[in-house]
């Protein structure tokens, strides 16, 4: 799993979250809208954030298949 | 309001417990039945990462920035994404080094240097310290809340004296917790289950409190999330909760920052360094704890926001320290049961980072920096026999203990001052100084150890002159002058805005440039020099760690040590039982029955040394093992082998490849071989068929008019004459025959005679021409016959070449029309050759006839107009022509004849000799 698949995938995953949780994509999310009564900014910090938890856990889970 | 006896109590209840956790940890690790090898427990355990800071702070920080204390666990989240590439290599490197802290791993790295190992202890010392304050502070403040001893405001109004003060004996309690669990023996690979399972079940309390002030808070208080922040909305004094807040503050550079801060800090911090790599039982572990901590982070972080809105909304901004909301929330509630269960989960989180911090932190002071100063003292008697393990487990009790009381001191001394509330990310940015020069060596061989010294030393210099300093100034303990004016008045000095950079968080502005620093000086100077033979081989060892598996790596020590010197350096340190075990393990391991059927091979020299380095060290083992074995001076060629490998291992990869094409190659000219030889065999088959029908045709013939005259003895003479006649002509055809099959055996053979002598052609062609005549004039055909006045001598054997002239002109007169016939023979010739053309005017040879012509026994024309003929003779003119290096070739057009030509080259004929 170390040079294999699963390896590249974390490191796109890792990439993607650096992406998602800065500037500049993370300032389209900073603004008066609200979703389900929930500022929009934080439903997409922690949906985001779960997101990525659930890629990992797939991921590494899977192992080298 | 809670009696001071109950939380004591309640406290002391708390850490009793972990006590036994952590025996009944380590006794079942004794029993070889350990309840940390579970990769639920090592997630668990990494959680240490949760401490009071942030247990209590987040909320505080939630408060004042909103998503702002977000970066401190987004950071680990996208760190263990690559937690399987890095910290997995960690881990194979640590283990194969018996490496145990990270100054350690530094100093290993880099040609196992005392100073390197120091350095980084130095700083780690000193980035740790004050954090362990913050958590003595954590629960100093808590009881304070609890017991009632703050105004309306929550505000801590008293401090008692240190004699009374519960900090002092909670520090005790956790020193003598860590020194009983972590420092019980020493051990080769430096790890303490009973800690392990006790710090993962800290973790679950922390979690299990923070999620129950959270649910009370948002549903007991309030009406869910959306009641909240509906509320949140209507006040506008909580309005940069809600939003980024980045502009104002610390921008998205800042967020950046914090984000890459953290993420560097679940590595380097001692402590996650200590859980995630020295106390890893199996690195498949980490697969989980991949996703499993990052779940944990969140699940401990959904209720950060809830608490901080419910406290501003029920307190008023600037009234509470946001940072207790989640005790005062309960308290003003008058729910003293839950607050106590917050005030443990604090407690869990302060002591389960007090505990491995400070086993990190001994391990490091103790072996890289107590051990290199007694070994270079000499008062310590390297030759001496005595027993040392004791003077060891000495010397990291009194660092834990000297470390936790220095803790408590600076928080003592600081009390509320900015130095300890902002040290969270400020120790952090300490760890972060570790980055360039482990990530670097784990990845680029070209790090040396000045490289590191240099890295390191900048680094910490511009961290503690951008962070450090500002925050003593800050806390009023040194002239804030400095920070307005700068350092001696220069502007450009300005600490939290070096070289005029501003715009930017002192967090944020640190980090850049002490990272700049660290970085271009571990880069600049690495490069000024080649690495030595023994960085040169750490650098190899730890870049291509996976490569090598587990075989031992290469050794440079010199095989003239004695096993009866070697053990006894070892059990100074490990006790006599401990290496006595070990080596019997070796030697089993090897197939022999005990330690004294051992040789002293650079094999078991560096099994000792690793063993050493377990206990005291890398730097302080290579002195150690120096003392009774000679190291081995690194020959030229011994580093470029090491440092070839990869060129190497690209090198055999070509071989084989060169290797699978040649025998590619090989495979496709057996095959064609294969097809030749079929095809040899068929026509060895039709040669024989050939040759047995055309002997037979004669024989018949001759077999018939025997007969007919044995058994008729009364044919008249004039018959038998004619019968005779026929029977020599067909016994003459029979020698022929005969002697045309061996002479083409023996020519494709290469067996035939040749007898070489200087011809003259127009000679030859003359006395072939003369000597056909008879069978010209006998089908009434004209020859004529052109030749220059002279050609050039030609070497070949004459006779073969009179064999060709008259084959190619008795198959003329077979074609010729009868009494029309027409042969013109043309000899002519150049520089380089000798061509000789026969034509006739016969019916000529179509065009697919005209390779077979020359094939054995395959005659031109059809079956019923087929003259008599073997079938051999144009073949064996054509194998005599290529034998002198010369062609035989036909052009024809149906209806208007044959040419039968060939050439010989004059000088490579003469060559054939």
């Amino acid at each position: 799993m170390r040079k294999g698949l699963a390896g590249q995938r974390l490191v796109a995953v890792f990439l993607a979250g650096m992406l998602l949780l800065n500037y500049p994509i993370l300032s389209l999310f900073d603004g008066p809208e609200r979703l389900f009564g929930l500022p929009l900014l934080h439903v997409y910090l922690f949906s985001v954030w779960l997101g990525l938890i659930v890629a990992v856990a797939w991921i590494a889970e899977r192992g080298a298949r | 309001m809670l009696p001071g006896w109950l939380i004591i109590g309640a406290s002391f209840a708390y850490l009793l417990l972990l006590f036994a956790v952590a025996y009944f940890g380590d006794r079942r690790a004794d029993e070889g039945r350990s309840i940390i090898a579970n990769p639920w427990v090592f997630s668990l355990s990494l959680a240490v990462y949760c401490t009071a800071w942030t247990y209590f702070g987040s909320v505080g920080r939630a408060a004042s920035g909103g998503t702002w204390f977000l970066p401190t666990y987004l950071g680990p989240t996208l760190g263990l994404a690559l937690a399987w590439l890095v910290v997995l290599k960690m881990i194979r490197i640590a283990r194969s080094h018996r490496i145990t802290s990270i100054a350690d791993f530094v100093a290993s790295r880099y040609g196992k240097s005392h100073l390197l190992g120091g350095l980084v202890t130095v700083i780690a010392v000193v980035g740790i310290v004050p954090y362990i304050a913050l958590q003595l502070k954590a629960i100093s403040s808590g009881y304070a809340l609890l017991i009632g001893e703050h105004d309306s405001l929550f505000r801590v109004e008293s401090q008692a004296g240190w004699w009374q003060d519960g900090t002092l004996y909670i520090a005790l309690t956790l020193a003598a917790f860590t020194v009983l669990f972590g420092t019980r023996h020493l051990d080769t690979t430096e790890r303490h289950e009973g800690m392990v399972a006790a710090i993962a079940f800290e973790s679950v309390v922390k979690l299990a409190a923070f999620l129950a002030v959270g649910i009370y808070v948002t549903y007991w208080l309030y009406d869910g999330f959306g009641d909240l922040y509906a509320r949140a909305m209507a006040a506008p004094e909580l309005a940069n909760v809600l939003a980024f807040d980045g502009v104002g503050r610390l921008g998205y550079g800042g967020w950046f920052a914090h984000v890459l801060l953290a993420m560097l800090s679940i590595i380097f911090l001692p402590r996650q360094f200590q859980i995630a790599v020295v106390e890893n039982v199996n690195e498949q572990h980490l697969r989980r704890a991949t996703w499993a901590f990052p779940a944990y982070l969140l699940l401990i972080n959904i209720f950060v926001i809830p608490i901080a809105i419910g406290g501003l909304l029920h307190f008023g901004r600037g009234t509470v320290d946001p940072d207790t909301f989640v005790l005062t929330l309960p308290m003003a509630h008058d729910n003293a049961a839950l607050a106590l269960f917050v005030f443990i989960g604090g407690l869990s989180a302060a002591t389960g980072m007090v505990i491995v911090e400070a086993i990190a932190l001994s391990t490091m002071v103790c072996n890289d920096l107590v051990m290199p100063m007694l070994l270079h003292s000499r008062r310590l008697n390297l030759a001496g026999e005595r027993d040392l393990t004791g003077l060891l487990l000495g010397i990291r009790r009194g660092a834990i203990v000297g470390l936790l009381l220095l803790g408590y001191l600076y928080f003592r001394l600081a009390g509320e001052a900015y130095a300890l509330v902002s040290i969270g990310l400020i120790s952090f940015a300490a760890v972060a100084q570790f980055a360039p020069a482990v990530i670097g060596g784990m990845y680029w061989r070209g790090g040396t150890r000045e490289g590191a010294l240099a890295g390191l030393l900048s680094g910490f210099v511009v961290w503690g002159y951008t962070l450090m300093l500002p925050s003593f100034a800050k806390s009023g303990w040194l002239d804030p002058g400095f920070l307005e004016q700068g350092l001696f008045g220069l502007a450009w000095l300005k600490p939290e805005q070096l070289f005029g950079l501003a715009g930017w968080d002192n967090i944020t502005h640190a980090l850049f440039w002490s990272l700049l620093a660290n970085i271009g000086a571990y880069v600049l100077v690495s490069l000024a020099r080649v690495p030595t033979g023994a960085e040169a081989t750490q650098g190899a060892l730890f870049v291509d760690v996976f490569r090598r598996g587990e075989s031992p790596p290469a050794s440079f020590w010199r095989s003239g040590a004695e096993v009866r010197d070697l053990v006894p350096v070892v059990a100074r340190f490990l006790g006599q039982r401990r290496t006595e075990d070990a080596f019997g393990a070796y030697a089993r391991t090897h197939g022999l029955r005990d330690v004294s059927e051992l040789k002293a091979d650079p094999e078991l020299v560096h099994f000792a040394e690793s063993l050493l380095a377990g206990a005291i060290g890398s730097a302080s083992a290579r002195v150690m093992v120096s003392t009774v074995v000679q190291e081995e001076p690194l020959g030229l060629g011994e580093v470029m082998d090491i440092l070839d490998e990869a060129s190497q291992v690209r090198a055999y990869s070509h071989k084989l490849e060169e290797k699978s094409r040649a025998l590619e190659a090989a495979t496709a000219e057996l095959r064609a071989a294969n097809e030749q030889l079929k095809e040899l065999d068929r026509l060895k088959d039709d040669f024989m068929s050939s040759v047995t029908h055309e002997l037979r045709t004669p024989l018949t013939s001759i077999r018939a008019f025997s007969e007919m005259m044995a058994e008729d003895p009364d044919i008249d003479v004039e018959d038998r004459q004619r019968f005779l006649g026929i029977i020599v002509s067909e016994t003459v055809r029979l020698t022929r025959l005969v002697n045309q099959v061996l002479d083409m055996a023996k020519i494709e053979s290469g067996h035939a005679e040749w007898h070489n002598t200087d011809i003259d052609m127009r000679e030859l062609v003359q006395h072939s021409v003369d000597a056909t005549m008879q069978l010209f004039r006998d089908r009434g055909a004209e020859v004529a016959v052109h030749m220059p006045a002279s050609v050039p001598l030609l070497r070949a054997d004459h006779d073969r070449l009179l064999q060709v002239m008259l084959n190619l002109l008795s198959n003329a007169a077979k074609f010729v029309p009868t009494g029309a016939g027409r042969v013109e023979v043309t000899l002519s010739c150049d520089d380089a050759r000798v061509r000789v053309d026969v034509r006739d005017n016969g019916p000529g040879i179509p065009p697919e006839q005209q390779p077979v012509v020359f094939q054995k026994f395959r005659q031109g024309g059809d079956e019923r107009s087929r003259p008599q003929g073997t079938g051999l003779g144009l073949p064996i003119s054509r194998q005599i022509v290529e034998h002198f290096g010369g062609r035989l070739w036909l052009e024809s057009v149906p209806g208007e004849g044959a040419t039968f030509s060939f050439e010989l080259p004059l000088a490579s004929a003469a060559a054939v000799q």
